[in-house]
């Protein structure tokens, strides 16, 4: 295996489950996070000189935000979302619906379930702030690196998406009492 | 109406003020009933969302096509790339000899089909030779699909330790180090190197670390790998040979390697 090829396999494949949660939470749609993730890991292998030395993972993460981005733009999507796939348990969360309607209200029983619906409404920029810092475990300066704002408007999202998911969770989970109980 | 320290106990939060700010924003927060609340919620939003929403990590399948399609940009010089679309999904799996292409390019020029050749066999040499890598790290990927991660699923060590005694050939150590990060969750047996392997799994943030050990043998001592993004920590204890494989940095992993140690 060629110099480059390991480096970039001890560097910045590491990261490569992190690049996928980001690309999730970016589409919400799985296909589109599968051809989102290939296409920036090979932007960056064929960028890798570029990294010297830096934050491969914060690196790694704001390309799948540009290659999400460039994605967007050049098919217009709709607010569908496939069906999963054969085999592919981990996409069941895709088919909740971002607009909650009576039907679904009632299946989504499960705490997990109502969290990934939350989640789902929140703006795009809000969401993404919020899991690098909460579940990749980000500081305010790598989030500022991936999502391209000055830190204070990282510390504005955060502090925005964090209240009103709390609001919302309350209502949902710990508010009413649910007609099941 | 929201107290104007609110951004700064988030910062505080968040480890990202020093230590002077933090005892200031401290005894703030000892005397303002506003900011006491806000970090409550800050710690129960932090919470809900790490036991909720799910950690799953790059599946199997695009893993192994993003590899391919790697292979595929390392053997293309730069001058013959075609251009074919990146997110295309028609990649042929990858040359066995790897690099054949580029070397045979490189010396056409003075005569080397051979040079290539022989090149070509030491680029893939190393991989020949470590079977046991390949197989530690196809077991971890295997691992990582649905319902093959765990045959004992406990956080118990009195639990997971026993069961070994009847499905696997080396009683290794087993231990929950939850407080460091590094939680138990279960055990697994799984066929490495001709033995039937005791597999410790633990959980480090998002990312599974299998920890293999079977019967040491002194013919071999293999050294800590990198391969296809997962890194591979060997140590003997005893005379059992582990290794903890993972896609967590060194760092994470050589911790857990370094508790495991000292609890014999």
């Amino acid at each position: 295996m060629d110099d480059k090829r390991a480096r970039f396999e001890e560097q910045v494949l590491p990261h490569l489950d992190a690049a996928y949660r980001f690309a999730r939470w970016l589409c919400y749609a799985p296909g589109d996070a599968d051809d989102v993730v290939q296409e920036a890991v090979l932007r960056a292998y064929r960028g890798f000189d570029a990294l010297r030395g830096s934050d491969a993972k914060a690196w790694l993460l704001a390309i799948v935000r540009n290659c999400h981005f460039t994605a967007a733009k050049q098919q217009q999507r709709r607010a569908l979302v496939p069906l999963p796939e054969e085999n592919d348990e981990v996409d069941g969360h895709a088919m909740v619906a971002t607009t909650p309607d009576p039907e679904s209200e009632s299946i989504l029983s499960d705490q997990k379930q109502v969290l990934e619906r939350l989640l789902a409404a929140m703006p795009e920029e809000h969401r993404t702030v919020l899991m690098l810092r909460e579940i990749e475990e980000m500081d305010y300066a790598q989030i500022a690196a991936v999502t391209h704002v000055p830190i204070g408007t990282v510390m504005s999202r955060l502090a925005r998406s964090r209240a009103a998911l709390k609001t919302k969770w309350l209502q949902e989970v710990e508010g009413e009492p649910r007609a099941v109980r | 109406m929201q107290c104007a320290e609110s951004l700064r106990v988030q910062a505080y939060f968040d480890g990202e003020v020093d230590a002077v700010s933090a005892a200031e924003i401290e005894r703030h927060a000892d005397h303002c009933n506003e900011c006491r609340a806000l970090l409550e919620d800050l710690q129960k939003v932090r919470a809900t969302l790490r036991r909720e929403v799910s950690y799953a990590g790059a599946p199997p399948k695009l893993r192994a096509q993003i590899l391919r399609a790697l292979d595929q940009e390392s053997t293309s010089s730069p001058g013959i790339v075609e251009g074919r679309p990146a997110t295309s999904r028609t990649w042929r799996p990858a040359p066995v000899f790897r690099g054949r292409s580029f070397w045979a390019g490189a010396f056409s020029g003075i005569g080397g089909a051979a040079i290539a050749a022989a090149m070509a066999f030491f680029l893939v040499l190393p991989g020949a030779l470590s079977p046991l890598t390949d197989d530690l790290v196809s077991a971890h990927v295997r691992s990582l699909m649905p319902a093959h991660l765990i045959d004992v699923v406990s956080t118990d060590r009195h639990t997971v330790k026993p069961w070994f005694a009847g499905h696997a050939d080396v009683s290794p150590v087993v231990a929950d180090f939850e407080s460091q990060g590094y939680r138990l969750i279960g055990g697994r047996a799984d066929y490495i190197d001709h033995q039937r392997s005791a597999v410790v799994v633990y959980q480090h943030g998002p990312h599974v670390v299998n920890v293999f050990t079977w019967a040491a043998d002194n013919m071999h001592n293999p050294s800590n790998a990198t391969r296809n993004g997962y890194h591979l920590a060997f140590w003997q204890q005893g005379d059992i040979q582990y290794c903890a494989v993972s896609d967590t940095g060194w760092d994470e992993l050589l911790g857990l390697v370094r508790l495991l140690r000292e609890q014999s």
